[in-house]
């Protein structure tokens, strides 16, 4: 479902972020991404997302090449696939409904499906009676799971999220972990960039470990 | 995935297809809820905009203002404006006998299209009327005024040469072509025109930039939201639309009150104006911009508004990508 073919990243500065990065997640895994602050984790998901392009190489998504993507298609790469981001996650004038709502609107779904849709996404991460919320009422907790179910609720085929669990406490990590993997049973690919050790290897998943842009090996 | 992408997406639970009808309706729903939403936005600060609405009706009004007022001098030298006319003013000696039969010689003449005989007694009594001087004047021994033929050539004669002609009679004491003043309103009136239109472009730009800079500023305000918006995959047509709609509001906003402000200026004027305009014996009143015209004003605000956001999201909002 993902390729990456030797894929270099180079910033302007001359820092290379990822290099000769090679690997494969098929369609039904869910995947970890783990590495030391700054080993380019957040780098390799905006390639995937084409919020940047890479410097050598080849990243395939759905065996398509990205590079063929041009910047009219863009906007349509990225409906199919729901994000977790670490910062820039909700818009705070809008109620945690219309938050999530906003990839459907965009895709253009009429009301009734977009009620529906929101109501079973929040339903799924513990939100549904907060719905009319602003999100600055709700704990930091919670805002990453508005943002999780955001991500879902277009039903996307892939599902990239970096560090999902920042800012939850273990037992909402281990939560918010299980909502993935539950995802995941669903048939959506799913890569999650994340530091903590302890609570992913617990999980029995793939885990691909960056080390200064280098893949260092990758275990079941 | 690839081409369809929407397709598979929507099997599942709902096992319904999106169709074209379903699209065309989806981007009407956005553009109703855009311009919903941009009209909230722009009403939830209502002093900045009242700010905005009147600079940019100020500035369109100024024009229309003085496009009024030249049409409205357009429609009083109307009626001076057609066919020249010659006045002679027979010498002082000139008898009332000698003026009748230089009358009707010229009224018969093939050249002459109209002749009108103003004498001198009827000239006091009109002038003793309109001045209020008619104590004074009753007072006088000699009446001052002399006779006077008014000669309207026929058309296709030159005025001019006729002028000439006629002044030269031992009878008449002076000749005096009326066109010569008309034709300086008329170029006058040209130039005032011009710079109208000058004016008018000058400020038009002005409010295009005045309106550019309103919806980068808007934009600047709102980049979170657009950054996010082009995460989850908005086209660059539905970040565009709220702002363009931005710019339509602003923009129809300051035509209706520069159509405001042209009516208000107009009753403040008309008033007086037709007071005027009885002094000189006529009816006289302001013509004003219309129903349709206000209206034209308000597109014409609308538009540019567009034009002035669409100059600013073309310009700033393909900067502004997900980091
Ligand atoms: N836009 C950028 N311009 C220049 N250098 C960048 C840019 N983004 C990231 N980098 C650099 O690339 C390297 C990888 O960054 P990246 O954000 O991918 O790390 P990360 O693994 O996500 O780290 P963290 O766990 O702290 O989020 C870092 O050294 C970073 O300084
Ligand atoms: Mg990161």
């Amino acid at each position: 479902m993902i390729r990456f073919d030797r894929v270099t990243k180079r910033y302007e500065e001359g820092h290379d972020a990822l290099r000769e990065v090679s690997l494969d997640i098929a369609r039904d895994e869910l995947v970890f991404l783990t590495g030391h602050s700054g080993a380019g984790k957040s780098t390799l998901l905006r390639l995937v997302m084409l919020m940047d392009r890479p410097s050598r190489g080849k990243v395939l998504v759905d065996g398509r090449d990205l590079a063929s993507v041009g910047s009219r298609g863009i906007p349509r790469h990225r409906r199919n696939i729901g994000v977790v981001f670490q910062n820039h996650q909700l818009l705070f004038d809008r109620n945690v409904f219309d938050n999530v709502a906003l990839p459907l609107v965009i895709a253009g779904y009429d009301h009734r499906e977009i009620g529906r849709r929101v109501r079973a996404a929040l339903d799924k991460v513990g939100l549904l009676q907060r719905e009319r919320a602003l999100p600055v009422t709700l704990s930091g907790g919670e805002q990453q799971r508005v943002g999780i179910a955001r991500s879902v609720v277009g039903r996307p085929r892939i599902l990239l999220a970096d560090e999902p669990t920042g800012n939850l406490d273990p037992a909402l990590s281990a939560e918010i972990m299980q909502l993935f993997e539950d995802f995941n049973q669903v048939g959506v690919t799913v890569l999650i960039a994340s530091h903590d050790l302890a609570l992913i290897s617990r999980l029995q998943h793939r885990i691909i470990t960056l080390r200064d842009g280098r893949l260092l090996g990758a275990a079941a | 995935m690839k081409g369809a992408a929407a397709a598979p997406r929507r099997e599942g639970a709902s096992a319904s297809r999106t169709r074209l009808r379903d699209h065309y309706r989806a981007w009407r729903d956005h553009h109703s809820l855009s311009a919903a939403d941009s009209l909230r936005r722009v009403l939830d600060s209502p002093a900045s905009s009242l700010l905005t609405w009147l600079a940019i009706g100020i500035a369109l009004a100024l024009p229309v203002a003085l496009g009024v007022a030249l049409e409205n001098a357009r429609v009083v030298s109307g009626s001076w404006d057609s066919p020249a006319r010659i006045s002679l003013f027979l010498a002082p000696a000139v008898d009332d006998g000698t003026a009748a039969s230089l009358h009707a010689r010229l009224a018969a003449r093939g050249d002459v299209a109209e002749a009108s005989l103003v004498s001198r007694e009827a000239a006091l009594a009109e002038f003793a009327e309109l001045s209020g001087f008619d104590d004074v004047l009753a007072n006088l021994d000699d009446n001052p005024l002399p006779h006077l033929v008014l000669v309207t050539p026929a058309t296709g004669v030159a005025p001019d040469a006729l002028q000439a002609e006629l002044a030269a009679l031992d009878t008449v004491d002076q000749a005096v072509l009326d066109m010569a003043w008309v034709q300086r309103l008329n170029s006058l009136m040209d130039l005032g025109r011009r710079l109208v239109w000058a004016l008018a472009g000058v400020l038009v730009f002005g409010v295009v930039l005045i309106l550019g800079n309103t919806i980068r500023l808007a934009i600047e305000s709102r980049r979170e939201e657009i950054v996010i918006v082009k995460l989850v995959g908005g086209s660059n047509a539905f970040v565009r639309r709220p702002f363009l709609y931005t710019g339509l509001w602003y923009g129809v906003g300051g035509g209706a009150i520069a159509a405001l402000l042209v009516l208000c200026a107009l009753w403040y004027l008309d008033e007086p104006v037709s007071r005027l305009a009885q002094l000189y014996q006529s009816d006289f009143h302001l013509v004003g911009i219309g129903l349709i015209g206000s209206l034209q004003l308000v597109l014409l605000g609308g538009g540019l508004g567009l034009a002035g956001a669409w100059l600013a999201v073309s310009r700033h909002l393909g900067a502004i990508e997900p980091r």
